[in-house]
C-alpha cells in the first residue's frame, strides 16, 4: 500500500476564507448567542441568565403578534408574486425587439435602492398630494394609509409586489427560454391544449427556477425592513410592525440586548426551518 | 392513412422572398407523390431543406406557396393537430413528470378517447415497443433510446395517424443501439403498415430504411428512387458523389457531333451517348462523365493513370489513381491485380453516364 501524501501546508491556502467567514458570520453570530443568555446593566458587566430571555420572548404577546403579521405578509406576497410572475413571464415575447424592452422594464424596480422604493410609495400614496392617494380619494374611496391599518397593509403588499414580482418574472422567463422548440412542436402534434402545455411542459421545466424564486422571495420578504420603515414606520399603531421592525425597536429603541439577541436567534431559526421545509416539499418528487 | 401529394411546394423563412433568387428559399418547387404505407427517406446534407420539408408536411410550418394533399383532402392550411400526423424529433421529447403510460396515453386523452380504449391501445403499443416493463416508471428516468421509443409510441397509439415523420431520430442514440432501433423501425413499418418518412443525412440509415429515397440538396429534390436506382443511375452529379463510398468519379468531357464523349481527347463509351446526347449537350456549359468507382476497371487500354495509393478496407480495396491533375478512384475486389505504378483504366459502358450542368443527359 502506498503511503498517503499529507501536506499540512495546504491549510494556509484555506486560511483567508476561514478568517473571512469567521469575521462576517461566525463571530457576530456567537456574539449574539453570548448576549442572549446574559443580562447587562451597562459598564460592561454581564450576568448569566440561562434561557430566561428565550422563555420571555416566546411567551410575549408582542413577539407572537409580530410573527403572525410577518407570516401573513410573507404568505400574501408569495401568493401574489409567484403566480403573477409566472403569468407575466408566459405573456412576454419570445423573440424580437420586444424581449429587450420587456427585460429592461422588468429589471427596473430591482435596480432602485430599497429605501428609495419606500420613499417613492410613501409619497405616491399620500392621500392629499400623492398620485395614488389623491386618485383613490377622488374616486370616492376613503383611503389613508397613515391612519387605516387595512390601507397600510394594502399599500405595503402593493409596494412589495411592484418591487419584487420582476425577480420571479426574470427567473421564470429564464426557465421558459430553456425549453427546446421540439417540446412545443411535439405538443402541437399530440393535440395538447394550452393548459396541458403549461401543466406538462412549461411548469415542470420551470420547477427548478421557481423553487429558487420561492426561496428567495420567502427569505427576503421574511426579513423585509427598509421599505416598511420608510413607508409606514410600523404603524398605524403596531399594525405593520413586522418581525424585523419589532426587533430593531427592542434592540436599539429599548436597548434590551438580551431579549433582542434571543429574538434574533429565534427569528433566524424560523427562517432556516421554513426554508428547509419549502425545499424539502418542493424537491420531494424528484427522489422517487 | 393516406397518400401524400406535394404540389409545387415552396418555402422561405424570409418575409419577402424574391422568386428568382434561389438563396431566398429553403425549399423550392418540390413535387412529390408518396403512396400509402410506404417507407420513404429524405436524404441530404445539413441545411439542404429536408427538415423544413418535413415540418411543412406535419404542419409545423405553413408553405409560402404550393399545396399539400392527403388523398384528395387539401391540408395546406391545417394545424398539425388536424392533420393526423405523428412526428419523432431529433432530440427525444418526453413529458418528464408523467409515467411512460401517461406519456403514451397523452395524445389519446387530448383527443377525448374513452379511458378503456386508451388502456387497450397503450398496452398494445407498449408490447410492440418492448416498453411494457417500464409503463409505471417516470419517463424522465429512461435512456435516450427508451425516450425515443416513447416519442415513436405517442405516434403509433393513434389509430388515425396518416403518416409518421422522423427527423434524424437516431442522432443522440449510442452507436450500438442505433442498429437495433433501426431494425425495430423497419419491423414496425412492416407490422403497422403506416406511411413513414425518415429524414437523415446518413446514407446508410436512408438506404437501409426506405423503399424509396428522396435526395435533396440546396432546397430542391434532385432524385427520388429506390436505393438501386440511386446507385446505378444517379440523375444528378450530387447524388453520384453524396451516395456511395467513395462517391462517383466526375471527369470533365466534350461531346462531339456524333454524341461520343471524349475525356482529354480519349473517346469514352457511355450508356447515354449518341445523337440525342449531342443535341442535348450543345448549349450546356459544363459537361462531365460520371462513373462510380465500382465500375472502373484496370485494363490494357483506356485512360492512362498513375497509381498513387491503395487503401485496403478488408473486404475490398480503394485505388487512388491520377491522370494528370484528375483523380480517378477505383474500387476493386481483394483478389484483383492492381498495376504497380502505371496502368490504364476503362469504364464499364452501361454504368457510365454523361452529365450536363449537373443533370444526366436523357
Amino acid at each position: 500500500m502506498a503511503a498517503k501524501t499529507v501536506n499540512h501546508k495546504a491549510w494556509w491556502l484555506v486560511l483567508p476564507v476561514v478568517i473571512l467567514v469567521a469575521f462576517n458570520a461566525v463571530i457576530p453570530l456567537m456574539a449574539v448567542v453570548n448576549y442572549s443568555v446574559q443580562e447587562t446593566f451597562g459598564n460592561n458587566e454581564f450576568f448569566f441568565e440561562g434561557v430566561r430571555w428565550f422563555e420571555q420572548v416566546m411567551q410575549s404577546e408582542r413577539f407572537r403578534d409580530a410573527l403572525g403579521r410577518q407570516l401573513l405578509f410573507t404568505a400574501l406576497v408569495l401568493a401574489i408574486q409567484i403566480p403573477l410572475g409566472v403569468a407575466i413571464a408566459l405573456a412576454m415575447p419570445r423573440k424580437g425587439i420586444g424581449v429587450s424592452i420587456c427585460l429592461v422594464l422588468m429589471a427596473m424596480p430591482l435596480l432602485i435602492p430599497w429605501n428609495v422604493v419606500g420613499a417613492i410609495w410613501n409619497i405616491f400614496a399620500l392621500p392629499d398630494i400623492g398620485l395614488l392617494g389623491r386618485a383613490l380619494n377622488g374616486m370616492g374611496f376613503d383611503y389613508n394609509y397613515t391612519r387605516q391599518p387595512f390601507a397600510a397593509w394594502a399599500t405595503l403588499v402593493a409596494m412589495d409586489v411592484w418591487h419584487w414580482t420582476s425577480l420571479v418574472v426574470l427567473l421564470a422567463y429564464a426557465g421558459l427560454s430553456a425549453i427546446p422548440d421540439a417540446y412545443y412542436q411535439a405538443a402541437r402534434i399530440d393535440g395538447a391544449s394550452r393548459w396541458a402545455i403549461f401543466r406538462h411542459i412549461q411548469l415542470p421545466k420551470m420547477k427548478h427556477v421557481l423553487l429558487i424564486a420561492v426561496l428567495l422571495r420567502f427569505m427576503d420578504s421574511f426579513m423585509i425592513y427598509t421599505e416598511v420603515v420608510v413607508l409606514t414606520g410600523g404603524g398605524p399603531g403596531n399594525s405593520t410592525t413586522l418581525l424585523s421592525i419589532d426587533l430593531v425597536k427592542l434592540a436599539l429603541g429599548q436597548f434590551d440586548l438580551g431579549p433582542a439577541a434571543a429574538m434574533s436567534l429565534i427569528y433566524f431559526l424560523i427562517i432556516l426551518l421554513l426554508s428547509w421545509l419549502f425545499y424539502t416539499v418542493m424537491t420531494k418528487d424528484e427522489e422517487k | 392513412m393516406a397518400r401524400i401529394l406535394l404540389e409545387q411546394l415552396r418555402h422561405s423563412y424570409r418575409d419577402n422572398p424574391r422568386p428568382e433568387i434561389d438563396a431566398d428559399w429553403a425549399v423550392r418547387n418540390v413535387e412529390l407523390e408518396w403512396d400509402d404505407g410506404g417507407a420513404y427517406a429524405l436524404l441530404g446534407p445539413s441545411g439542404c431543406g429536408k427538415t423544413t420539408l418535413l415540418n411543412l408536411i406535419s404542419g409545423l410550418l405553413k408553405p409560402t406557396a404550393g399545396r399539400i394533399r392527403f388523398d384528395d383532402r387539401d391540408v395546406t392550411g391545417l394545424e398539425p393537430g388536424g392533420r393526423n400526423i405523428a412526428q419523432v424529433f431529433q432530440f427525444p421529447v418526453v413529458y418528464d413528470t408523467m409515467t411512460v403510460f401517461d406519456n403514451l396515453a397523452f395524445p389519446l386523452r387530448n383527443r377525448g378517447v374513452p379511458e378503456a380504449e386508451v388502456k387497450r391501445r397503450v398496452r398494445e403499443i407498449a408490447v410492440m415497443l418492448d416498453l411494457e416493463a417500464t409503463l409505471d416508471k417516470r419517463a424522465s428516468g429512461l435512456t435516450a433510446d427508451g425516450k425515443q421509443k416513447i416519442s415513436l409510441g405517442r405516434g403509433l397509439v393513434r389509430s388515425d395517424v396518416a403518416a409518421i415523420l422522423f427527423d434524424e431520430p437516431l442522432t443522440v442514440i449510442d452507436p450500438h443501439l442505433k442498429w437495433r432501433l433501426r431494425s425495430k423501425l423497419k419491423e414496425l413499418h412492416q407490422r403497422v403498415g403506416r406511411t413513414m418518412i425518415y429524414v437523415t443525412h446518413d446514407q446508410t440509415e436512408a438506404l437501409t430504411f426506405a423503399d424509396q429515397v428522396v435526395v435533396m440538396t440546396d432546397g430542391q429534390v434532385v432524385q427520388a428512387g429506390t436505393p438501386v436506382e440511386l446507385f446505378e443511375r444517379p440523375r444528378h452529379t450530387f447524388v453520384g458523389y453524396f451516395i456511395g463510398s467513395p462517391g462517383m468519379n466526375l471527369l470533365p468531357c466534350e461531346v462531339d457531333a456524333a454524341g461520343v464523349a471524349r475525356y482529354a481527347g480519349i473517346p469514352i463509351e457511355t450508356a447515354n451517348g449518341g445523337p440525342v446526347a449531342a443535341a442535348r449537350t450543345a448549349a450546356k456549359k459544363q459537361l462531365e462523365i460520371g462513373v462510380r468507382p465500382e465500375f472502373v476497371q484496370f485494363s490494357g487500354t483506356g485512360v492512362p493513370v498513375t497509381i498513387e495509393r491503395v487503401s485496403d478496407t478488408g473486404r475490398y480495396r480503394v485505388v487512388h489513381a491520377r491522370h494528370g491533375e484528375q483523380a480517378i478512384k477505383a474500387l476493386v475486389d481483394e483478389g484483383t491485380r492492381v498495376p504497380e505504378r502505371e496502368g490504364h483504366v476503362r469504364f464499364q459502358p452501361d454504368r457510365t453516364q454523361i452529365y450536363a450542368d449537373g443533370w444526366i443527359v436523357e
